[in-house]
Order: structure tokens, then C-alpha cells, then sequence
């Protein structure tokens, strides 16, 4: 079991001749993804690894059965590439691309609520049903099946929590990244309830970092979870005020900090991992 | 960007939102003639900070010579950790009421909040929730009048207020959405004589929408020269006051290896996300960088993903054999094109770990060696 994602999810690249978008279609095919298409404005008639490129996601969709998008367009174009994307009627959209503008999140996520679609990104890795799909640009070789749900807000620092289940016999049954930008699609509750009600999921990571209150949201929810949580939090050095790369990892007048998150994640009964290779020792004692 | 407030009320006149009568000097040239012509004046010095009230940055005269004095004495003061480059003289306003007024993002609702309580010229962290009215906006929509006239009721506006209030607000949003904001914060907002006045203006603008930005944009810079070039090259760079320096790949491992490193009781020079699929040539101009801030050892922990661990370990092996790397080099190295990687390295010489904590706990041991080498020959002489 999975979630969002599975072996049959027929997925669409758009940006699929650009350098990311074709090294890493080229990734995802090996991976197993069932990459369906690819658009590229100017571009019809080419093929990236035996995957067809059209112009728009309107001649691809009519030729092809498409589940999900994923985006690899260069930031000033997200815009229009998400909402061509929704106009068509997808309904899952994975947006890797990062340094997207703050306001054109905030139109592609009013877009989104109006028409019911789910987007994970910007700015993220991806997702990944481990021996089934991946839609992202994580490393293939890190990840096995098994019951450990993670998703968390950066991405290589999920990696280095999923090699580490990895090695100690943990596999996952997703790996989400939510992506780092102040304004993303899903958020950690989102995924926490899907979780929650995946039966191929029996414990969750919750992989998280200082500045804004994602975390303390997530907390509210995880007091209501059957399933055991383990979270990590990176940023505990961390100086105040000082913006750490992502735009959320900024802590402000005391607002976002580790003391707190820790503390709010402690309170809705979460493990909270002190550095990243205790979150398998303390999985394996609740699982 | 965070911007000056001179800057920001130039964008307020131009988006037809009141500001008192001002100008920026950054010298005290004419500035005693135009003292003459506004009668008793604020001079308030131009930093990238709040509370400039409270730590002496802003100054009350009622004459020019007065005036005088106090701007060449701010020309000269350093602001919360900001010296004084400029300073803001603007006619003194008789204030019956402050608001605090603010239009930003909140990122858990994905949504623009209008933030506004009637206790202004404080610190909003400051005003008890209850007092706090927040509206939130729907983009495709945007702000119509009717709701800043109900904030403005809630206020507790009323007759002329009431109208001004609400055309106001739809101004700032106007200048929120075309200027790519990320705040646009008026506090306090001054009823006086009448009128609605934007007494502060704190505007900062998404860096990330700087390729719309429009013509005659102003711009304010407040990286150090380290922190421009990591930024030109994309790089997400911070300095920090340790002697390790530090690279990884990705905000949160970055910032995770800084918490190992503290756990192991070392100390980062730096903060350094040389993340996002960085190429050789970038990853070599950052280390570069490391090595200009004299690290007493460097910890380079990589997880490819969208970065290929070849093209790393060809930057390492560029800057080796170019400009040689005098210090210790602990490299973590697993990913995406992995053995790759490794064999360049091998072929330079370069030991690289598996995991994190051996790579942390062995640049700690490098870098109190050289610590203690160091002393050693002190010592000696």
C-alpha cells in the first residue's frame, strides 16, 4: 500500500527536455514510474527516453491516460505550467522547481483549493512509493518497501532519514517532501491523516525544522493518531534571525523555534529524535 | 529585500497611501534650509530595524540648528548592530490615534492576511491576541473596499475614517500584489488632523520575484561581500562565528550538520546549502568561498540526489590540484552517482565517509589537532 502514488499512477513531465527534467525522467523510468508524456512548448515531435513531447498538457492529455504532473519548469514559468496543468483537469501535481515567487504560490494554491487538486512542492524532492513509483529527484538506491510513512519538509536531509531506516531494516511505504517555501501544497496534517488511514503505513517520521508553526499544526493532529510518531527536527544550533536557505527556516521573534516544536510534538505523544540516527532506534522499539 | 522606509513611503506616495512631508539626507547639506520650510521636525535614522525608537534612533527638533545636530549625531551612531548611513526628516505630525495596520502571508492558510489592531506604535508581538483583527484575502478576488470599512468599524472609525480607511487598505493591497511583497506594515497609521497618515513603512519584497521586479525598483543589499558572491553563484550562504566550515546540500541537512557538529563540540564558520543540483563550476566557486574564510577544517556532507556526487568530487578535485586545499577536508559522500564520486576522490587522495557521524566526530578531531599544532608551535618559539 501507498499513498498518493502507486505502480499504476500514469504520470505526465512537464519541462521533460530541459537538463533536470530529462536526466530525471530518465531516473524515474528506471525507477519504474509510468511516464506517460512530456510537454515542452516548441517542442512536439521530440522524445526524451522514449517518452513523446508535446506543446501543451492539452494535445498530451489527449493522447495519453495522465494521472499526475510533475514540473520541472524554471521558476518564472510555474505559473502558467500549474494552472495550464489544472486547467486540463489533473488532479496531482508534483512541482519541483524552487526559488518559485511568494505570489505565484499564493495564486497556484487558490487555483488548486478551487479545483480540488493536490500539490506537493514547490521547492520539493517529491514522493516516492518505495518498489512501486517515484515522481521526485530523489536518489533511487536509498529507499525499500516496508511500513515507515515519512514526510518531511527538506529534502536530503529525508534522505539521510530514509537511508537510515534503510540500513536498520525499516523500509517505507511513502517518502514525501513537502517542499521548503513558506507556501506549499500539502502540509504535514494533510499527509499525517492519509497516513493515518493507509494500511500499508504502521508508523510515521515526521522529519521537520525550525521557523513557522508546520510543526505545532502537525501536533495537534498527531494527538489523535493511532499510529506511533517519531520526529526530527533540524536547526537546534541554529542562530535567531539569520534565514537558513529555505525561506521557512527562519526563526523571528521567538516564534518557530526547536524548543517549541519539540515541545508541542512531545505533548501530542511523538518521540522526538535528538539527532537523525535515533529515529530508527526509537521506530524499532514502537513498531 | 527588506527596504528602507524612505524607500517604502516613495512606493506609499506612488500607490496614494498619505505620508507626511519628508526627505532622506544622508549628509547635512541644505538640510538646515529644509528644516526652515517644515518647522518642527523627526529625524529618524534609515536601518533595517524595528524599535529604532527605543534604542536612540530617532530624534525630535524644533529648529534647524536643533535638527542639525541631532542628524549629525545619528550620521554617526550605529542602530541595533546598523550604523547609521541615512536619516529621515519629515514634519512632525500632531497624532490623535495610532493603528497598527499590516497585509502579509500566512503560509499555513496559503492565503494574504490583513493584520490590523487599534493598539498601534507597538510591537504587534506585544498586543494581546484579542485585540487583533485578522482578515484573510482570496487572491482571486483581492481587496474590496467593504472590508476595510468593516475593519475600520471594528477599529472603532467611524464618518470620514470609515472610507479612508477602506481606500487605503485597497491601496496597500494593490502595492502587496504588484510589488511581489512578502509584508507591507504601517504602524502606527496616525489619525491626525483629519487625515489617515502612514507615520513608519516597513515593505519587504520576495527576492525571488526579482526578475519582474520594475524599473526604478530600489534595492537594498545587506549581505556581507562572502555572502553576495554564494548569492550570485545560487547559493543559500550565512556566516556564523565558529572554525569549521561547512558544506552540504539542502537546507535541512545543512542545518542538521550544524546541529551534529555542535553535538560533537565543534564550531561552523558558516552555514553553506550549495544544494539544489549545484554543477562542478558552482560547487567549486563555494569552496572557494569556504577557503577565503580561513576554516581551521572543512566538513562537506553530501546526499545526491538532484546533485551528482561526481560533479562534487570533481569540484574538490579542481580546487586540489588549482589553488590546493590547505586545511583538513572531511567529505561525507552517498547518492546519486555515488561510486563515481568516491573513485575521483580516491584518485586525489581524499578519504570521504558513509555517514554523517563519522565525518563529524573525524573533522572535530582534525580541526582541535590543528588547534593544538598551532599552540604547540607557539609555544616552541
Amino acid at each position: 500500500m501507498a499513498i498518493i502514488i502507486n505502480k499504476d499512477t500514469k504520470v505526465l513531465v512537464q519541462g521533460i527536455t530541459g537538463r533536470q527534467g530529462s536526466f530525471h525522467t530518465e531516473q524515474m523510468i528506471h525507477y519504474g514510474t509510468q511516464i506517460v508524456a512530456g510537454v515542452t512548448p516548441g517542442k512536439y515531435g521530440q522524445s526524451v527516453n522514449g517518452v513523446p513531447v508535446y506543446d501543451t498538457v492539452t494535445a498530451a492529455v489527449e493522447r495519453h491516460d495522465v494521472d499526475a504532473t510533475i514540473i520541472f519548469i524554471p521558476a518564472p514559468g510555474v505559473k502558467d505550467a500549474a494552472l495550464e496543468a489544472m486547467d486540463v483537469g489533473l488532479k496531482t501535481m508534483v512541482i519541483i522547481t524552487e526559488h518559485v515567487p511568494l505570489h505565484d504560490e499564493l495564486d497556484i494554491m487558490a487555483q488548486a483549493e478551487k479545483k480540488q487538486v493536490t500539490i506537493i512542492g514547490p521547492n520539493t524532492f517529491g514522493i516516492i512509493s518505495p518498489g512501486q513509483s517515484k515522481m521526485g529527484i530523489m536518489p533511487n538506491s536509498i529507499y525499500q518497501p516496508g511500513p515507515v510513512g515519512v514526510v518531511a519538509r527538506s529534502g536530503t536531509l529525508s534522505y539521510e532519514i530514509a537511508f537510515g531506516l534503510t540500513n536498520a531494516g525499516l523500509g517505507q511505504s511513502t517518502v514525501i517532501g513537502l517542499g521548503g517555501d513558506r507556501v506549499v501544497g500539502l502540509s504535514f496534517t494533510d499527509v499525517l491523516k492519509m497516513m493515518e488511514q493507509d494500511r500499508g503505513t504502521k508508523a510515521v517520521v515526521l522529519v521537520g525544522e525550525i521557523g513557522g508553526n508546520a510543526e505545532e499544526e502537525a501536533a495537534k493532529y498527531i494527538a489523535t493518531m493511532t499510529k506511533p510518531v517519531v520526529a526530527f527536527i533540524a536547526g537546534h544550533s541554529a542562530p535567531p534571525g539569520k534565514r537558513m536557505g529555505h525561506a521557512g527556516a527562519i526563526i523571528e521573534r521567538g516564534h518557530g523555534t526547536f524548543e517549541n516544536k519539540v515541545q508541542a510534538l512531545t505533548a501530542a505523544g511523538a518521540k522526538v529524535a535528538n539527532l537523525p540516527w535515533e529515529v530508527p532506534e526509537l521506530l524499532q522499539k514502537m513498531l | 529585500m527588506k527596504l528602507f522606509e524612505h524607500m517604502g513611503k516613495e512606493l506609499f506616495r506612488k500607490y496614494n497611501i498619505p505620508v507626511p512631508e519628508g526627505k532622506v539626507f544622508d549628509n547635512l547639506d541644505h538640510l538646515e534650509e529644509y528644516v526652515a520650510n517644515l518647522g518642527a521636525v523627526i529625524i529618524k535614522s534609515q536601518v533595517l530595524s524595528g524599535g529604532r525608537g527605543k534604542a536612540g534612533g530617532i530624534r525630535f527638533a524644533k529648529n534647524p540648528l536643533d535638527a542639525k545636530s541631532a542628524a549629525e549625531e545619528l550620521l554617526q551612531t550605529i542602530v541595533k548592530g546598523y550604523p547609521v548611513k541615512a536619516v529621515l526628516v519629515e514634519k512632525r505630525l500632531d497624532i490623535d490615534q495610532e493603528i497598527y495596520l499590516a497585509i502579509t502571508v500566512d503560509g499555513s492558510a496559503k492565503k494574504p492576511v490583513i493584520i490590523a489592531s487599534a493598539s498601534g506604535g507597538m510591537d504587534i508581538e506585544e498586543v494581546a491576541e484579542d485585540q487583533i483583527i485578522k482578515k484573510y484575502v482570496d487572491v482571486h478576488i483581492g481587496i474590496q473596499p467593504y472590508v476595510g470599512r468593516e475593519i475600520a468599524r471594528r477599529l472603532g472609525l467611524q464618518g470620514n475614517y470609515l472610507k479612508q480607511f477602506a481606500s487605503l487598505l485597497v491601496n496597500m493591497y494593490q502595492l502587496f500584489r504588484s510589488y511581489d511583497c512578502e509584508l507591507v506594515e504601517i504602524n502606527p497609521l496616525v489619525i491626525c488632523h483629519d487625515q489617515l497618515i502612514a507615520a513608519d513603512a516597513k515593505v519587504t519584497v520576495d527576492d525571488e520575484a526579482v526578475f519582474r521586479y520594475q524599473p526604478g525598483m530600489p534595492m537594498v543589499d545587506e549581505r556581507s561581500e562572502r555572502e553576495k558572491k554564494a548569492h550570485q553563484l545560487g547559493i543559500s550562504y550565512v556566516e556564523l562565528d565558529g572554525d569549521i566550515a561547512v558544506m552540504a546540500n539542502g537546507a535541512g541537512i545543512t542545518m542538521a550538520t550544524l546541529d551534529i557538529l555542535h553535538h560533537y563540540g565543534g564550531k561552523p564558520r558558516n552555514f553553506m546549502d550549495a544544494g539544489g543540483g549545484a554543477s562542478t563550476e558552482t560547487t567549486a566557486k563555494a569552496l572557494e568561498i569556504l577557503l577565503s574564510t580561513k576554516p581551521k577544517a572543512i566538513l562537506a556532507n553530501i546526499f545526491g540526489g538532484i546533485t551528482r556526487c561526481n560533479d562534487v568530487a570533481n569540484a574538490f578535485k579542481q580546487v586540489s590540484e588549482q589553488l590546493g586545499i590547505p586545511v583538513p577536508l572531511v567529505i561525507r559522500l552517498v547518492g546519486t552517482n555515488e561510486q563515481a564520486g568516491l573513485d575521483i576522490l580516491k584518485q586525489q587522495g581524499i578519504a570521504s565517509f558513509r555517514t554523517v557521524h563519522e565525518a563529524v566526530a573525524k573533522v572535530v578531531e582534525l580541526a582541535a589537532a590543528g588547534e593544538e599544532e598551532l599552540t604547540n608551535g607557539n609555544n616552541n618559539q
